[in-house]
């Protein structure tokens, strides 16, 4: 043992170090550089002058978390172009803070990561198929904005396999995403109808839906939105089927991270201006006659009477230019989900027996 | 490289003398200097952890371990310890570990057989095996191992459906569900019955060593082989057919959508098991090669001269020589076989990563979760690293 330190002491010589000279330093130096860190950290801690909008304001572009590619939600088209509901949801909000649909940059994010890239500040707000649940809302350090599409979970099979019911899938193999509610409300699921399955967890939404298709699974599990997209998506679409039974309430909101009122104010309120533009018959068309409409509300929405924008510290023309840039609520759904078959069902308006109703614009 | 070689005046101490506090004093120079860079990488650790907490605190994101032991809910599709989705995020974890250690484990034993018989045929007369060998080895080190994992797997799930499995030999199936066999239902005999296997494993080597011994003494070689069957079929044979020989083969029978019963091999694993042995094998190749051909021909020719047969030039000469060259490359390939082990995310494969990805996912605390990620891939690459160290001192060649 002395050896081996007097050894270490020769090694060392050009430091002029030994092994117990060497603790005794660390202790020093570190007591030393303490106060130095503690400054640091002082300044870390300082709150962040302002909200999120002045940062987004500054920076000139808005970082929006969507899919990494499902379609009527958000895909590339062939120009590389974001397309689908939750891509337009972006670029209301850069209308409304940039006054630019061009103004955001998306950020494809998959099941698992979406949470921590929003958590991280990689992304200003993440607009991605996502459910609002409590442990979420709580524990994840983000606030859900506003329901922007009610959802449920299904089950899609192919046709060939004869089934017409999920009761049917006892046995079965079952393809899901990771890091999903789909992949705990199947598990309540299974239990509490005493149904056996095979999970197939795949984390990239391509691999997953491959994995059904070849047959490596008998049934495919997720939202009934992301199912008919999935299911549109298909070579032959006819050959899948989508089961009647939905085993889950899928309330899909954008998020924001906790913390910043007026940022998440923005986002909610650009959810209820499109949800009133659809109320009050303003669509994408008619907006620039609409400034003329006498009706109040309209007034207030479209900025021509009281200082509603201002409020949300935004300008007067937030909401008009919102709907000049993509439209209505309803339109926003026809231009996007339509296509793939997706009624409005439970995303009509409160006036037709649906769930989307907005607050006073007052 | 040998101690012996070490000049003996480097080990020598200086002579001692006091410490002046000036400047022009090295040793003072140095301690000043030591203090402030210690002092730099401590304060910029404790700035990063406190950062780091405080902004948890902000975000009001939750943090901790309480979380291990909450229900987890996730559906695990192989494990090798009982798992069911009420079970907490401990045993979750748990199992992905274990499931990591099944494809690691299994991998490395392959990896290191397939690469060595490559690597010799790549050193064989035959020109045509050592060709294709050649081949082999440029091919498959040429391409990223994600693109292998993800072509095995897409082979693999273009096997028929569970109905028109493919069934070669009576109870043996393959089909897009994987492979599955006839297997023993386990009894309590089956496990006594290893146990005596291990006994037996113990006992001829035991008695190789007392065997050895004699022979240093009186120059006689024994048979070590009688022994060695007696303990390791006859006894363990012998305690399963006084525990009453139970003897049930469960058989992989198809009902509804899938098969029950027998031994499943998904996909998944086996894409994963695959596409990690072959790529490994490679690199394990060229190792096996490298270490052979370092041994100077030589060593081949005194050996021969000595009149020692082939096969003993090779256990005695050769190998204890090439494999002082191979192992510690070696080690490097199987710390990379185990950490590219975690590339079974993409093939749904859930091995650690996957399961604590999915739990820091539903739990929200991204750093607690890949501590625990890291915490696990360090034990194991520690462990694989110690006993690879050891098993190099072991054959190192001592110099006398
Ligand atoms: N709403 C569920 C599921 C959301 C989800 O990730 N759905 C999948 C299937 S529809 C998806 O969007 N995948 C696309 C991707 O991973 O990029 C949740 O919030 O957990």
């Amino acid at each position: 043992m002395q050896g081996g330190a007097e050894r270490e002491t020769d090694l060392m010589q050009p430091f002029g170090l030994s092994l117990t000279r060497a603790l005794t330093t660390a202790a020093i130096g570190f007591t030393l550089a303490l106060p130095l860190a503690a400054q640091a950290q002082q300044q870390a801690q300082a709150p962040a002058a302002g909200s999120f909008v002045e940062t987004i304001r500054n920076r000139g572009t808005l970082v929006c978390a969507v899919n990494t590619g499902l379609a009527g939600f958000a895909q590339p088209d062939s120009q590389g172009v974001w397309r689908g509901f939750d891509a337009d949801y972006c670029r209301a909000y850069a209308v409304a803070i940039l006054g630019d649909p061009n103004k955001v940059r998306f950020v494809p994010t998959t099941a698992q990561n979406r949470f921590t890239a929003l958590q991280s500040g990689e992304v200003d707000v993440m607009a991605r198929n996502t459910t609002w649940t409590l442990s979420r809302d709580t524990s994840l350090g983000l606030n859900f904005a506003a329901v922007n599409f009610y959802d449920g979970q299904g089950f899609m099979v192919k046709q060939s396999l004869g089934v017409k019911s999920a009761k049917e899938l006892d046995g079965a193999t079952i393809c899901v995403q990771p890091g999903t509610t789909t992949e705990q409300n199947l598990t309540d699921w299974a239990r509490s109808n005493n149904i056996r399955f095979t999970p197939v967890v795949i984390e990239r939404v391509e691999e997953v839906v491959g994995a059904y298709a070849s047959g490596r699974c008998d049934a495919y599990t997720t939202d009934v939105s992301g199912l008919a997209a999935t299911r549109s998506a298909q070579p032959n679409p006819e050959e899948h089927v989508i089961l009647p039974e939905v085993i889950s309430k899928e309330p899909l909101a954008p998020a924001v991270r906790q913390g910043d009122p007026r940022f998440e104010d923005v986002v909610r309120w650009v959810h209820f201006a499109l949800v009133s533009a659809e109320e009050l018959g303003i669509t994408q068309a008619n907006v620039g006659q609409m400034m003329n409409d006498p009706r109040p509300e309209v007034q207030r929405l479209l900025g021509r009477n009281g200082d509603l924008g201002k409020m949300l510290g935004l300008d007067d023309a937030w909401a008009a230019n919102v709907i000049k840039a993509i439209g209505n609520y309803g339109e926003v759904f026809q231009r996007n989900l339509t296509p793939l078959g997706i009624q409005r069902g439970p995303n009509a308006l409160w006036t037709k027996g649906g769930l989307q109703y907005s607050p006073p614009f007052r | 490289m040998s101690q012996s070689t070490t000049d003996p005046r480097l080990l020598r101490a200086p002579p001692k003398r006091p410490l002046r506090l000036s400047w022009s004093d090295e040793r003072v120079r140095g301690i000043v200097w030591q203090i402030l860079v210690v002092g730099v990488v401590g304060a910029i650790f404790w700035w990063l952890w406190g950062n780091t907490v405080h902004n948890l605190e902000v975000r009001r994101i939750a943090t901790g371990f309480g979380f291990l032991w909450r229900e987890a809910g996730l559906p695990i599709a192989e494990s090798v310890i009982p798992y069911s989705p009420t079970d907490t995020y401990f045993r979750a974890l748990l199992v992905g570990v274990l499931n990591t250690l099944k494809v690691s484990v299994v991998g490395i034993i392959l990896a290191t057989i397939l690469g060595t018989l490559i690597g010799i045929a790549r050193l064989s007369r035959n020109w045509l095996l050592a060709k294709l060998a050649g081949v082999y080895v440029e091919v498959i080190r040429d391409l990223p191992l994600l693109l292998q994992l993800l072509f095995w797997y897409a082979i693999l799930q273009g096997l028929p459906g569970p109905r028109q499995a493919l069934n070669p030999v009576g109870g043996v199936y393959l089909s897009n569900r994987g492979l599955l066999l006839p297997w023993l239902d386990w009894q309590p005999a089956f496990t006594w019955a290893a146990v005596a296997f291990l006994a037996g494993l113990v006992g001829t080597w035991l008695y190789r060593r007392h065997a050895r011994a004699k022979q240093m003494q009186d120059g006689q070689p024994r048979r070590i082989w009688p022994v060695g069957l007696l303990l390791l079929v006859g006894v363990p044979v012998a305690v399963w057919a006084a525990l009453g020989a139970p003897w049930t083969v469960d058989w992989p029978v198809l009902r509804g959508f899938n098969f029950r019963g027998g031994l499943l091999i998904s996909p998944e694993y086996f894409a994963l098991l695959l596409g990690l042995v072959l790529y490994t094998a490679g690199f394990i190749a060229e190792i096996v090669r490298a270490g052979i051909l370092a041994v100077p021909h030589g060593q081949w020719e005194a050996a021969q001269a000595l009149g020692l047969r082939p096969r003993s030039v090779l256990r005695l000469i050769v190998l204890p020589q090439a494999l002082r060259v191979i192992v510690p490359p070696m080690t490097s390939q199987y710390l990379n076989l185990t950490k590219n082990s975690s590339l079974a995310v993409a093939i749904g494969f859930q091995d650690i990563v996957s399961i604590a990805n999915t739990t820091l996912n539903q739990t929200g605390q991204a750093i607690e979760g890949i501590a625990i990620i890291m915490l696990v891939y360090l034990t194991i690459s520690l462990s694989i690293s110690l006993f690879m160290n050891w098993y190099n001192a072991r054959i190192a060649l001592v110099e006398r």
